[in-house]
């Protein structure tokens, strides 16, 4: 027995150095999570689209080219915090996923959040939208890529108090996303004079808002609010529509729409609807060709904000692991992510900020009328352009720990 | 302003009659559901999937065919009752000597299946489907705006319901069904062919899922999950009912869409849980439901 240990012991470093000297003449690896909403309420925003688009950033990385050896993988969070924290804990614990992306639904996106921080990996969030991401809950390993409440609401929210509506009402999704985007909706209305006269809250997901949006018309504000997203969304727009909310002089404001949204309401329902978007398929030539990319992939659809966000965010991802040879310490890459200025096709030239707060232009949209339309994807004219640190927060204003003084 | 418990009165009638709008879509689909439980015994849980289908039904006809509205308000339910009766031919009417619970699992992997096909083809953010020009507009209530559609909602349900209800207790047709539930072997003994009443049955059942389909279709949006928001809080409605029991189905999907209305008035937050305490309490008084015999 004694005899042989030393025996075994040589043995066993003999195994290790083959593996180093395996390892060093290999790849490094990376593993890649794509955790989104794929049957729910959410899957035209996240969903394969997202699947597709980071395979898409992969094609244009060339990681092999890079030293590195990327892997793909994705599920269903069902829009449930538990389930999505037990996914994420699944992929990091067992599975040896090095970065989480997508992942919309604010609430789940929180729980995914903290999972990542515990684990020291890396989670990039492109689909959710509460800005507490990068505020009271921002930590060193995550990064808030897309859009955020608060940029939502500085967006559509200031530009609709700008045309002179300046009395609102909310209806809002039950959840922490709903409830964040009411809140700093109310901060922007506030500070440029506005009032809220009330607001009333919708389970989610609810596919009748007949009730709510009569509450809305009776309160007489001058803007009705929708402080919700995706079939949520659909369905007031279209009741609202029927109930002749706008032929009776209210303004609509539908702070977090896609073009999915759109494309599914058809121009004649949501004509004249001002958002807020950092992306659309049909700005330049270089989104117009992803799009096209995309669309051979999924069906003849066209990529949304949070598509674009995921390949985007995987790109400068694996830009910061070639950078750094090796994928384990999350809290590390991320920090590299934060040193490196952003560069690609689809948002240009970024940066991403100390609280994870990934800076970039936001466009305020029209949807055009159904005879400006030339297609069925032919939804947005662009009014205009607000720059990155007009329509996302302040610094010190988040109230982010990492963010000193 | 009158009020009451806070409320204005004018706010209250409005969320009433609205109450009474999305209760003429839990009265169709509950009556589809007790008809098919009371004559075949199956918990039929594709029909939140039948209904979406009907919505689907009245998209395609607009857009491949070119067929308005009210083609399709006759023709999806065709379509659909037709896709019924194949589902019941080839699949469920193995399960009529099995427990109930076989038919429960078997529509359940039904609807999963016909939601995937629809969800890999269209997508969940849905599709556009107007109201017709006829039904667009509105009437300036003197405490609300009724949409004309909404209004046209309530009376084609009520005539709906009204029509199933008294073929099936006044008419000899209506005798032989009910007579083919209480015995089959004896009505078969009579010459009723009894398998053949069962699928027309089913059929008939589903067909009625596939209308309140086109109903919803100008109003909800046009999607693959639609179906199943709406069948849990309808199987609530059918146990609270009482299952079987068709004339209760009807009054009772009335009754909670007017529950969830004052529900939205009083505390919104509650209105997609008040349908369920209500069924734990009746549950809890009645295990037969409302107006349900107990076996």
């Amino acid at each position: 027995m004694i005899g042989r240990f030393p025996l075994a012991k040589l043995a066993g470093a003999l195994l290790v150095s083959a593996a180093m000297i395996g390892g060093a003449a290999a790849q490094t690896a990376v593993k890649i999570g794509v955790l989104g909403d794929r049957s729910g309420a959410y899957s035209d925003i996240s969903g394969e689209g997202s699947v597709v688009a980071a395979r898409l950033a992969l094609e244009d990385f060339k990681p092999a080219d890079k030293g590195l050896k990327v892997e793909l993988i994705s599920a269903d969070h069902q829009n449930k915090p538990d389930v999505g924290a037990a996914l994420a804990r699944q992929w990091f614990d067992r599975d040896g996923v090095d970065m989480i992306t997508d992942v919309v639904t604010s609430s789940v996106a929180l729980a995914v959040n903290q999972v990542a921080k515990e684990k020291n990996k890396v989670f990039v969030d492109t689909g959710a939208g509460t800005a507490d991401l990068t505020g009271p809950q921002c930590t060193p390993n995550t990064i808030h890529w897309v859009y955020d409440t608060v940029a939502l609401a500085n967006g559509t929210g200031g530009a609709m108090v700008k045309r002179g509506g300046n009395t609102w009402y909310f209806i809002t999704a039950d959840y922490a996303f709903g409830q964040a985007l009411q809140r700093d909706t109310t901060n922007v209305i506030n500070k440029s004079g506005g009032k809220v006269i009330g607001a009333v809250k919708t389970p989610f997901p609810n596919s009748d808002f007949s009730s709510s949006l009569l509450q809305a018309q009776s309160s007489g504000a001058k803007v009705i609010g929708l402080a919700n997203a995706g079939t949520d969304t659909i369905n007031a727009v279209k009741q609202a529509g029927e109930f002749g909310i706008t032929e009776g002089g209210q303004a609509l404001a539908g702070l977090l729409i896609f073009v999915s949204d759109v494309h599914s309401l058809g121009t004649k329902v949501a004509q004249g609807l001002v958002l807020t978007e950092p992306f659309y398929w049909d700005l330049n030539d270089a989104t117009r060709a992803f799009s096209d990319r995309f669309s051979k992939q999924m069906n003849g659809k066209k990529p949304t904000a949070n598509h674009a966000g995921v390949y985007s965010a995987v790109l400068h991802y694996l830009k910061a692991v070639a950078e750094k040879k090796s994928a384990t310490d999350g809290a590390a890459i991320v920090a590299q992510m934060k040193a490196m200025p952003t560069d690609d096709p689809l948002f240009g030239k970024g940066t991403v900020r100390i609280d994870g707060r990934k800076m970039h232009d936001m466009y305020l949209f029209e949807v055009k009328k159904p005879a400006e339309s030339t297609g069925p994807w032919d939804l947005y004219k662009k009014l205009e352009t607000i720059p990155a640190n007009e329509v996302f927060r302040a610094l010190n204003e988040g109230g982010c720990p990492l963010v000193k003084g | 302003m009158t009020t009451i418990f806070g409320v204005p009165t004018q706010a209250l009638f409005g969320q009433l009659l609205l109450g009474l709008i999305n209760g003429s879509f839990y009265a169709i689909l509950s009556l589809g559901l007790a008809i098919i439980f009371g004559l075949l015994n199956i918990i039929n849980f594709a029909h939140g999937a039948l209904y979406m289908m009907g919505a689907f039904v009245a998209w395609m006809l607009l857009t491949y065919v070119g067929l308005g509205y009210w083609w399709a308000l006759g023709l999806a339910p065709l379509v659909v009752g037709v896709f019924g009766v194949v589902l019941e031919r080839v699949l469920i009417a193995r399960l009529y000597k099995l427990d109930h619970l076989y038919g429960l699992l078997l529509t359940f992997g039904i609807a999963l299946i016909i939601q995937g096909l629809f969800r890999n083809q269209y997508g969940v953010s849905g599709l556009p489907y107007a109201i017709p020009a006829e039904l667009s507009g509105g009437q300036r209530l003197p405490f609300m705006f009724l949409p004309n559609y909404r209004g046209w909602v309530v009376v084609a349900s009520l005539t709906v319901c009204l029509a199933t209800w008294l073929v099936i207790e006044k008419t000899k047709l209506g005798a032989y069904l009910r007579a083919a539930t209480e015995n089959p072997t004896l009505v078969q003994a009579f010459g009723v062919n009894v398998p053949l009443f069962l699928t027309l049955t089913y059929g008939f059942g589903v067909a009625l899922a596939g209308f309140a389909g086109v109903l919803a279709a100008p109003i909800y949006s046009v999607n693959p999950n639609m179906g199943a928001d709406i069948i849990i809080v309808v199987f609530a409605v059918v146990v609270i009912g009482g299952m079987g029991s068709i004339i209760g189905s009807v009054i009772t999907g009335f009754a909670l869409g007017l529950v969830e209305g004052l529900t939205k008035v009083f505390y919104p937050e509650a209105s997609a849980t008040v349908i369920f305490v209500i069924m734990v309490l009746v549950l809890l008084v009645k295990p037969a439901g409302l107006f349900g015999r107990t076996a």
